[in-house]
């Protein structure tokens, strides 16, 4: 009996395991590798794919396979197959760094796009630094990742050089957004964070911008990521008075919470920031998002020239992620690593150099083309040199651009 | 404080839900004395086995035709797969060290996550679930909409069918007897195992039960909603007196108005402002367990069956 006690646990046990692995595992099988060339270079990508915020990073993912499957189909880089390498990190730090340790330890990556979270870059910087290997982030906007703990005060210092980023950061995200909701008329804000690197990073900025441009605070409280029962936050935000409902943090909680809002009768919309600049933010809420803001970064993709034949590419796919929001960044962040590798080949006589990782960080830094998504170049601290903003609107169930422009102070 | 009423219904609302899932750790644990970890992923596949139900239907189907065959749906995915785990990974259990079954319910609450997750299509992010278009009602300063008010309807619908069945019939005295002592049960001619399965089988009921209420309250369903959802509830079946089907109810209902009232109230207590909000919910929920279980270790009701050691 005890034997078989045993056999059954570890049948269970090895089972649970396998599936887990299994998961962990989704949609990394995403890749070109095309034998038949000389060098193959994998381009890593970490985002979440599954659970927490994975339509997001879905897109991400699927951003970077369309700029690999342009560069070899058009032979960006003579000589050279790229592959992509998609690790899930789940929206979890720890997971991160994982991945982060599992893409230096593959030779043939020589450039990571992702992650989607400022919480979960924080924990991976350091990995890639080490390893001289170059990151860009497609969307990351917290700005201490580039400018150092002391940002705010005006001490900028670089922590790591092989981090970059194509997404602006929330100093002039937050303060765009408030901008925008006293421009037209926004009095009193609730401010609600989820505490994470991200959220509370930009509800704090929008915050201290709101109140500077003479709006008042009608109080403000936390949410932990996962949570899906906001009825006592929200009763509130009712009885506060607002006008206005600030959302640091992710469209997973955020839709949640402005149907909850709507549904208990208060119509006031709810603005957050690129985190809930997501499609599946209008599903998820239904009614309940219309006439809601998000800020995002950059210009609305649908609306550049540039951009119609990734998007075309990108629904005849099918993918399941939102291309919306990071798809055409992270198209351009592969893009930069892909041609930062060909400009490290040309230089060494189209071989790759034995420490090509950290030549590829300098080329890099040297990047200067008109992606799809907008010019590339990066700053002195590894930030994007495009600083557009956009306010989106939900209007009819889609978000509709309604002001698109750079934060001027 | 003029928010008192609402924020009671908040948490009365939300109670109701975890009552029911509560009942499933509760029933289970009465009678063969098994924390079922993997109930919150019954509850779980019951709300995608309702979601499927109505992906299946034609397209513009009323909620309120569909509604009955989802709960039904939902009950039997639940149910089959409460059966099938009690069968092939409890039953076979029943005689090793009580860690081993606990164990196993551990694994099999990772498998089901990733089962759905990986085969479910679309799973891998929240996938919506059908509104009710009715209401909202207000009732005094109270505000009512439609999931609330299935919830709360549900939830006492459910309680009562229980009392009535465990008290009244045949099989739920023969349960009772099981829970008292379950050997002498067999002697007595109860089949035991039968017994055991219908403890799972309610529980898994109930637990699809509260995955519908749970779908009409947020709109969506998700493959790691089992998680919270079962810990809370485990929580409530705890502070109720676990083993004791009244304080499964009583304590989540309890839970609920704790965690609505610390959300709302806690930060205007001079010196707390840090403590209180949204965020801080789960930790008062958590202290109100210690505290009951400090003064009170058996849980506000007490387990029924105090004759067994």
């Amino acid at each position: 009996m005890r034997h078989r006690s045993l056999l059954v646990l570890s049948i269970a046990l090895t089972g649970a395991l396998t599936l887990t692995a299994c998961g962990s595992r989704g949609g990394s099988s995403g890749g070109s590798s095309n034998a038949s060339s000389g060098v193959t270079v994998t381009i890593g990508v970490d985002a979440p794919l599954s659970g927490q915020n994975s339509a997001t990073g879905l897109g991400i993912e699927y951003g970077v396979k369309i700029a690999v499957d342009d560069a070899n189909a058009n032979h960006l880089v003579p000589g050279v197959t790229f592959a992509i390498k998609a690790l899930d990190d789940q929206a979890q730090p720890a997971t991160g760094q994982q991945n982060a340790t599992a893409l230096v330890a593959d030779s043939s990556v020589l450039g990571v796009v992702g992650p989607l979270n400022s919480g979960v870059a924080q924990s991976m910087q350091q990995v890639f630094a080490t390893a001289n290997l170059v990151e860009i982030s497609p969307s990351n906007t917290n700005p201490q990742l580039t400018q150092g703990p002391n940002w705010a005060s005006g001490q900028k210092v670089r922590g790591y050089k092989t981090y970059f980023r194509t997404a602006t950061t929330d100093a002039l995200q937050g303060a765009f957004a408030a901008q925008y909701a006293s421009g037209i008329g926004k009095k009193k804000a609730f401010v609600v964070d989820d505490k994470q690197t991200y959220g509370a990073g930009l509800a704090g900025i929008f915050k201290d911008s709101f109140q500077k441009d003479g709006g008042s605070i009608a109080g403000t409280d936390h949410v932990n990521t996962g949570d899906k029962d906001f009825s006592a936050l929200v009763t509130k935000v009712k009885s506060s008075g607002a006008d206005l409902l600030y959302y640091g943090g992710q469209y997973d909680e955020a839709s949640l919470l402005t149907k909850q809002l709507k549904a208990a009768g208060d119509n006031i919309p709810l603005m957050g920031g690129d985190g809930i600049y997501s499609t599946t933010y209008i599903s998820t809420a239904g009614q309940g998002s219309e006439g809601d803001y998000a800020t995002a970064v950059g210009v609305p993709v649908d609306t550049l020239a540039t951009a119609k034949d990734f998007i075309a590419k990108y629904k005849a796919a099918n993918y399941p992620g939102d291309y919306g929001d990071y798809g055409g960044y992270s198209y351009d962040a592969a893009t930069a690593i892909i041609k930062s590798v060909g400009t490290v080949l040309a230089a060494n006589g189209n071989k790759l150099p034995s420490d090509a990782r950290s030549k590829v960080v300098d080329a890099v830094q040297n990047v200067d083309f008109n992606g799809i998504a907008g010019h590339v170049s990066f700053d002195q601290y590894g930030d994007t040199t495009n600083k557009q903003l956009t306010v989106y609107q939900v209007t009819g169930g889609k978000w509709v651009s309604v002001k698109t422009g750079t934060y001027t102070g | 404080m003029h928010t008192l009423p609402q924020q009671l219904a908040n948490g009365l609302f939300l109670g109701s839900t975890y009552g029911l899932i509560a009942i499933g750790y509760t029933m289970v644990y009465g009678i063969v004395q098994l924390i079922n970890f993997a109930h919150g992923e019954i509850f779980m596949t019951g709300g995608f086995g309702a979601l499927t139900v109505y992906l299946v239907l034609p397209h513009g189907t009323s909620l309120w035709l569909a509604l009955p065959l989802m709960l039904i749906g939902g009950a039997l995915t639940s149910v089959l797969i409460a059966l099938g785990a009690e069968r092939f990974a409890y039953r076979p259990l029943r005689n090793a060290p009580r860690l081993a079954p606990l164990i196993a319910a551990i694994g099999l609450s990772l498998a089901l996550q990733q089962a759905v997750h990986n085969l479910y299509p679309k799973a891998t992010s929240p996938r919506v679930f059908p509104q009710l278009h009715a209401g909202p009602w207000n009732l005094g300063s109270i505000h009512i909409q439609a999931g609330d008010l299935f919830t709360v309807l549900a939830a006492p619908i459910c309680m009562i069918i229980l009392a009535l069945f465990v008290q009244r019939s045949r099989t739920g005295r023969a349960m009772q007897a099981t829970a008292q002592d379950p050997d002498t049960a067999q002697l007595m001619g109860v089949d035991t195992n039968k017994i055991i399965a219908t403890a799972f089988g309610i529980g898994a009921l109930f637990a699809a039960v509260a995955a519908v209420c749970y779908g009409l309250r947020y709109g969506q369903v998700d493959y790691s909603m089992g998680f919270q959802a079962g810990l809370k509830a485990f929580t409530a079946a705890v502070l109720g007196g676990i083993g004791n089907i009244y304080g499964a109810m009583l304590g989540g209902l309890v839970l609920g108005l704790a965690e609505s009232l610390a959300t709302a109230y806690i930060s205007d207590i001079p010196g707390m402002q840090q403590l209180g909000g949204g965020s801080w919910a789960n930790v008062w929920a958590f202290v109100l367990l210690i505290l009951v279980l400090l003064f009170r270790p058996q849980g506000l009701l007490g387990e029924r069956v105090a004759d067994r050691a």
